[in-house]
């Protein structure tokens, strides 16, 4: 399969070569220096390197570059998001490690579903480990994103 | 404010074990660097935390604590580490506070060895009991000097003159800031030690990272770059203890290979290309066998016990009369299991050497013991080996060694550029070290009216921090039993006390309901000390105490803290739901109880893990779940409702509260599952 040459991130096209198998994490952060999106554990299971491809959450640790390749790629960079203010406000955050991850997924899901109830934030933020324990300030940051946007 | 004797817990297992590797010596000399400053504000000799580990001195090469610059921008220096705690910002509330500026005019140095006064580490909860009095001393000594320059300047009485602002202000003039004061000086000042402190203002500041976290621009170890940086990976032996025996690499262009001694590691321009020349790496290894028993397994605690010390501890009255006495007596063991910190950001180091001096950038609790593992592993003073911690993606007890740091200088050091490792998520699993698994061993024996007569109470390997309990039991015995144990283990967020309190107070349960008790009213009559009594009662009574199916709680005292957590739980196909939590916490004065709440629920959500689903399964010298796929952590969907009650008590001085709320949780948890179903579950994790 041919090397990937460009990526399309945050809106802008963005020249690389990456051979195809590469993760998605690995362009981003060593190629692109876009080291908002973070390694957590590198098998999907714990969302610290979530980014959206078209508007889709991924885990871009086990994303292939390849499957990324003509995709709008938005990474925690290129979020501008009142879910952002919501998780200061709230102090959704201690070490800030997963911040990037939660919020990329939050994002996400508010664009889906603008007022989720707690079961529905429950469920799609399930994949998102966050070690410190601010899952509860996090809920609470994302019904308050809800909230504003009403 | 007297300053506590510095106190590494007796429990804590320190890692006094050798350097993995050794490496050929080099020595040259050093050049001091310290910054400059109109107004420096130093330390006279060793001060609280700048006494080593084991409380020898200091090195006292560098001690200044403040710096204020000809713009008045205030600079604070301290060895603490940031991993989620929030000191960066509580540090620099403290400094405002008594500098009379906004927070936003400081900036607080951290832990950078070539810059801040040595600190023995980020641990045992010291930073607000003893590193915030030691800002507020410093910004207060830096303060009356600024004062006594503005007098000198208007030629007025110090009495006239207001400090608010970050400015002084006298009648008649315009105020002056602090670089405008001291411009033109060079002052140093010792830090005075009964300057007039402010008492601490119980109030929540907004934590100053927060922006940059919730945009991705925050920096951790891992996120950082040097021009003609590297890719590290390391080479791990199949087990534990195992020796490199043969080994044969291909040469491949651009890539660095190390063999030295037990270490084998690659350095290549990319993670992928370094990835894949690991891979190429042919290597034997000889296999230590490992002593029967020595596994995870049913049998793993009884292992455990055969392999302590023995010791029958400092009896207090006499054990046996007080059996003698009591009227109902009881004996259980309890165990708890190996776990791991997972800190979401694994270990990682940038190292860089530049004219035979070192620089190495990591994630770590303890900057100035990862300089000294530099300098030991590469045989050069500790003055040629400067350490760099970045604000880290936690630590929970976890960060305490330095082989992350040691292995990415050797790469760098063969490749003659600098390099960055960052640890696999299974190498964090594996190559790290855990909370202490441990067996306790209680009887106990009380008499009809309540009262406790005896207790014996022997931990088997986990530690003694929180053994010896705050209920007044005439009759004791206590003892701690180390153990030689398979796995490399090391301190954890409340490390032995989260043990040594769900053995006592699951027995305490068993006890209550043996007299046929209330659990709360069995507490209360068997304790004297009125802060534990009062967050017991705060507790309760936010919880309702006495209402409700699969109600549970407990109680305890650990640096200087006193909780007391209220559980309720269902049951749910043989699973245990915690449905809602009620924590009360005493830790002296509130300094900020926003923040102090998030590490109260964090310590809650962390605590659920260790309760209901952390284990390592270990054998055959490997670790056999190193994945989150395969080592369950908390999630969103087992969080309970969480409510914290805070016991503010601004007469008292503040003590930690990084680690206290962590304990009372998982006995809370097995004493309400008794509760709904009569199941008595003595085992960490609990599982039906």
């Amino acid at each position: 399969m041919p090397r990937v040459t460009s990526l399309t991130v945050n809106g802008t096209r963005r020249p690389i070569d990456a051979d195809p198998g590469v993760p998605l994490l690995t362009v981003l952060r060593d190629h692109l220096d876009l080291t908002g999106a973070k390694y957590g554990c590198g098998e999907g299971q714990c969302g610290a390197c979530t980014v959206l491809l078209d508007g889709q959450p991924v885990r871009s640790c086990i994303t292939p570059v390849r499957a990324a390749a003509g995709k709008q790629i938005t990474t925690i960079e290129g979020i501008h998001h009142p879910l952002q203010d919501a998780f200061i406000e709230e102090g959704a955050m201690q070490c800030g490690y997963c911040t990037s991850g939660m919020i990329v997924s939050g994002v996400a899901l508010l664009q889906k579903t603008p007022h989720p109830s707690r079961e529905e934030i429950v469920h799609h933020m399930n994949g998102n480990i966050c070690r410190c324990g601010a899952y509860l300030r996090i809920i609470a940051a994302i019904r308050k994103a809800a909230q504003s946007h009403a | 404010m007297p300053d506590a004797p510095v106190q590494i817990e007796p429990e804590r297992y320190e890692l006094t074990a050798p350097p993995a590797y050794r490496f050929a010596v080099d020595r040259r000399d050093f050049l001091g660097l310290l910054g400059g400053g109109l107004l420096v504000v130093f330390s006279a000799g060793a001060q609280e935390s700048g006494r080593g580990r084991n409380s020898e001195s200091a090195p006292q090469d560098l001690n200044a604590w403040l710096h204020i610059g000809e713009d008045g921008a205030v600079s604070i220096c301290t060895g603490k580490t940031e991993v989620g705690q929030n000191i960066r910002t509580s540090l620099s509330q403290a400094a405002a506070e008594e500098l009379h500026c906004p927070i936003a005019s400081i900036e607080l140095v951290m832990a950078d060895t070539a810059l801040v006064p040595y600190d023995m580490g980020t641990f045992g909860s010291r930073t607000t009991p003893t590193m915030a009095p030691q800002v507020r001393r410093a910004a207060a000594t830096a303060r009356e000097a600024l004062l006594d320059l503005a007098a000198e300047k208007w030629h007025v009485d110090r009495a006239k003159l207001t400090i608010a602002d970050g400015k002084i202000a006298c009648p008649g003039s315009e105020p002056a800031g602090f670089g405008e004061l001291a411009k033109g000086r060079k002052i140093a000042k010792t830090i005075a030690r009964d300057v007039s402190m402010a008492r601490p203002l119980c109030q929540s500041a907004p934590k100053l990272e927060a922006r940059d976290m919730v945009t991705g621009k925050h920096k951790y170890t891992p996120d950082l770059t040097r021009p003609g940086m590297l890719h590290g990976c390391v080479l791990r032996p199949p087990a534990f203890g195992a020796t490199l025996v043969n080994f044969e690499a291909p040469s491949l262009p651009g890539v660095t290979v190390v063999h030295e001694d037990n270490f084998v590691g690659v350095a290549a321009p990319d993670a992928q290309t370094a990835a894949a020349a690991l891979g190429q790496i042919r290597a034997q290894w000889k296999r230590e066998p490992v002593p029967p028993g020595a596994a995870f397994g049913p049998g793993f605690y009884d292992y455990l016990k055969q392999a302590s010390d023995p010791g029958e501890g400092d009896p207090h009255g006499s054990v046996e009369a007080g059996m003698a006495a009591a009227d109902t007596k009881l004996a259980a063991a309890y165990t708890v299991a190996y776990i791991a910190h997972a800190p979401l950001e694994p270990r990682a180091a940038l190292a860089e050497w530049t004219d035979g001096k070192l620089t190495v950038w990591t994630g770590s609790q303890v900057p100035f013991g990862v300089r000294t593992e530099l300098a030991s592993a590469f045989g050069i003073s500790e003055d040629r080996v400067r350490v760099i911690v970045p604000d880290t993606g936690s630590a929970y007890g976890g960060k305490h060694s330095g082989e992350c740091a040691v292995e990415a200088a050797r790469l760098a050091k063969a490749a003659g550029k600098p390099v960055k490792l960052v640890w696999t998520r299974e190498e964090e699993f594996t190559w790290s070290y855990f909370r202490p698994a441990g067996l306790i061993e209680i009887s106990s024996g009380a008499q009809r009216d309540g009262a406790i007569t005896a207790w014996e109470c022997h931990n088997y390997n986990s530690g003694n921090s929180g053994l010896v309990s705050k209920y007044d039991v005439p009759n004791q015995r206590n003892a701690f039993h180390p153990a030689k144990s398979p796995l490399r283990q090391g301190s954890y967020r409340g490390l032995a006390a989260t043990a040594n309190h769900f053995a006592r107070e699951v027995h305490i349960d068993e006890l209550a309901h043996a007299l046929k008790m209330d659990p709360l009213e069995f507490r209360l009559k068997n304790l004297k000390d009125e802060r534990l009594r009062a967050v017991l009662q705060a507790a309760a009574e936010r919880f309702g105490w006495g209402k409700g199916q699969g109600i549970g709680m407990a109680c305890g005292f650990e640096k200087n803290g006193y909780i007391a957590t209220c559980a309720q739980v269902a049951v749910e196909e043989k699973r245990i739901r915690i449905l809602r939590v009620v924590e009360a916490f005493d830790c002296g004065a509130v300094v900020n109880p926003d923040h102090l709440k998030n590490q109260i629920q964090g310590a809650i959500s962390m605590a659920v893990g260790g309760a209901l689903f952390e284990q390592i399964r270990f054998g055959d010298g490997q670790i056999l779940n190193p994945r989150f796929s395969q080592y369950r952590v908390p999630r969103f969907s087992d969080m309970p409702d969480v409510e914290v009650v805070l016991v503010d008590r601004p007469d008292l001085p503040s003590a930690g509260a990084g680690e206290t709320p962590i304990v009372g949780l998982a006995p809370a948890v097995a004493n309400a599952v008794f509760h709904l179903n009569g199941t008595r579950l003595r085992a960490l994790p609990l599982a039906l």
